[in-house]
This record gives structure tokens, sequence and C-alpha cells, in this order.
């Protein structure tokens, strides 16, 4: 069969778009097909979060025993130099934590007494979007910010990002400072960040975070904020709660009733 | 020319020397076999998790797999080959049978191979807080 020049640039031009609009139709299919499962994967997915009961806290001034279980559980050496000073739960004072709620006429039981801060597990954390190695990320599974020691260079841009100095850096070898060594945790090394990790490693094994179990007062309630039958959903559905430095869009899920 | 007795006499000298590692053992009567490191084997347990051979060529791939899983994919067990499931941890389960000391450090010192830093963070159980001091 001879085909006329006319006629082959016809045919051409007809398949050309044939075939523009039958892929174009394939992959609007596909995407009503992915749509659904994307959002049923989203509204499963956990977001661990933590309401901390300052009225309930304050029932005991000068109580530690969160902080010393937690840093003795993770082995976090205890240096008195303040510029080298590690820290993964600890108390500030109010007109620190929650600059924009602080007044001159606030409770004085508030003015006095330091509040208890950790890291927020953010939903944007600015310390995973600077770090340049990956050491750092947000789990898909449970929202935990955590660190890969193992990658850590020590850069300490993600101290400089995080607005509530949650990240501790080792200046020296912290071992020689740990007071109780915990043999099931590692320690860290000279030039590593650390931070809060809401304790996966209890978490794994079923156990809530040691310093939720170890407040006398029970001042501490965790749970997925996702899942609305769970506790903390219930404190923050039942009143008003702070979270700190809500309006720079970091998303913290440390909750705080006053 | 005539130096060529001294050239000689100085290269032997210098190839017998050279290669005296090699032939002081044979003349000493030693053979490498006996000088094979004798490791401490854990009493209790009988089975690695891998079999014996992958362990001395490979563990340091199975270490790297049980770190990604670990701390990356928040996977805790490993099922070994023969089906017994262990937790996933260098202090708790490697060195729950194994020695730091006698098995670790020696044979990578018998070896001549520098481990990664793996004992700056991680814990042997041998290690107390007074001796960090």
């Amino acid at each position: 069969m001879k085909i006329t020049r006319k006629q082959f640039l016809k045919l051409g031009a007809g398949s050309l778009v044939a075939l523009s609009g039958a892929t174009a139709v394939a992959e609007r299919a596909a995407g009503d097909r992915a749509s659904p499962e994307k959002s049923n994967a989203a509204s499963a997915r956990r977001q661990y979060a933590m309401v901390i009961d300052t009225r309930k806290c304050l029932q005991r001034p000068g109580c530690t025993q969160c902080m010393e279980a937690c840093h003795q559980a993770h082995n976090v050496p205890y240096i008195n130099n303040p510029d080298h000073k590690i820290d993964w739960i600890w108390k500030a004072p109010f007109q620190n934590v929650f600059e924009s709620y602080d007044s001159p006429y606030i409770q004085i039981t508030l003015k006095n007494e330091p509040v208890l801060v950790l890291c927020n597990h953010c939903d944007k954390p600015p310390c995973v979007r600077v770090c340049p190695t990956g050491a750092t990320w947000k789990r898909k599974e449970d929202g935990i910010v955590t660190m890969d020691w193992h990658r850590c260079i020590g850069c300490k841009y993600c101290i400089v990002a995080c607005p509530y100095g949650a990240r501790s850096f080792n200046f020296t070898d912290p071992r020689p400072y740990i007071k109780h060594l915990n043999p099931n945790f590692p320690t860290r090394h000279e030039g590593v960040v650390e931070k809060c990790d809401f304790c996966a490693e209890r978490l794994a094994g079923d156990k809530p975070p040691v310093c939720v179990e170890t407040c006398p007062v029970k001042a501490i309630t965790f749970g997925d904020v996702n899942d609305p039958s769970s506790d903390v959903r219930k404190l923050l559905g039942a009143g008003l709660t702070l979270r700190r430095r809500p309006q720079l869009g970091t998303g913290p899920n440390i909750y705080y009733i006053v | 020319m005539r130096d060529r007795a001294w050239i000689v006499a100085g290269l032997a000298l210098f190839f017998a020397l050279f290669t005296y590692p090699l032939w002081s053992r044979a003349l000493r009567g030693q053979r490498g076999e006996e000088t094979k490191l004798a490791l401490l084997m854990p009493a209790h347990q009988a089975d690695c998790v891998m079999p014996v051979t992958y362990m001395r060529a490979s563990h340091m791939k199975l270490l790297i797999l049980w770190r990604r899983e670990v701390v990356r994919e928040n996977i805790h067990t490993f099922r070994a080959y023969d089906g017994k499931v262990y937790n996933i941890s260098l202090t708790g389960t490697c060195l729950g049978c194994h020695s730091k000391a006698q098995f670790c450090d020696r044979c990578h010192d018998y070896a001549g191979v520098r481990p990664l830093s793996c004992w700056t963070c991680h814990v042997d159980p041998a290690l107390t807080a007074e001796k960090l001091k």
C-alpha cells in the first residue's frame, strides 16, 4: 500500500493527539485510586503527644524525680558547667517558657516555680529541616523526632534551629560525668547532639516514657493525639491548654495545663 | 667492576635481613597454624544469630543491618537462620554471649583491624559508672 506524504502527516498528528489523551485519562484514573489510600494512611498514623499539668507539678515544688529518672535511663551526663550542660528534660522559668503569656500580675506560684520543658516533637520540626546529614528525622509511624547518633557530625545547626532550646551538645566526652550507668542504653561521645526521644526504646516494649511513669503526682499524660479516645485527647478536649510559641508554626506536641 | 663482590654481598645481606620475618620462624621450627588465635567461645550458647562462617567473615554487615533496623526502621527483633528470634542489641544480645575484651578486642588486635568506634557509646556490660571516671 502506498501512502502519500499528506496522509502520513495526518496519521502521525492523529496518533499523537490520541496518545496524549489516553495517558492523561490513565493518570487521572491512577490518581483517583491512590488518593483514598493516602488519606487512610494519614488518619491511621499516630502522633505521640504529652499533656503536662503544671497545677499538679506545682504541688511538689523543687521535685526533680522525672528529670532524674530520665537522665539515669538515658545515660545523660551531669555536667555542672552551664555552657556544657546536657538536658533532655528540665525546668525553666514561666516567663521564659511562655513569654507571651507573662504579665507583672501573674499568679505568684507561676512566677516563682519553673515549668517542666522538653523536646516538643513538632509537627514541622525545624531541626529536621536544617540537618545536613539526615541524622535527625520525624518518624512516620508515630511522629517522634528522633536521632541517629551514628550520623550526627556535630555541626550544631539543629541547636540553632530549635526555638525551644531542646537540644544539647557534647562539648566534652560525657562518660566521666555519668552518675549511674544504664548498660541497656548507649552513652554519647564528644561532638554529638542529643535530646529527648520520647523514650522510643521503651515504647518499642509497650512501656510509657520514663518521666510519665516516674511522676509521683501523675502530672504528665502521654498518648496518641490522633486517637480521639486517648487520654491526651480527653484532657485537650476538657479545657484550655497552652503550647510553647505556637505562632512559629512548628506545631509543638507538648501541651500545658496552667 | 672491581666492586662486584661488595655489591653482591651487600644485596645478599639486604635480602637476608628483609626476609628475616619469613625464615626466622621456619628456623625456629614453628609453623603458621600454631599461632592461630583461640578465641573464647560462649559456654552456654552453641548457636550464633548466623552461621559461624558468616559471622567470621561478615559480622560487620549484620551489625550495620541491625543498626539500620533499630535506629531507622524501628524493628527490634531479628529472626535468625535457624528460626530463633533475637532481640536486636549489641550490648544485650552480642555481649550477652561474647566478652568484648576476650572476643571482639582480641581478634581485632590479632588481625590488626581497627574497629569502628562502637565502644565510645555502646556499653560493655563489664563497664561500670566507677570505671568511667
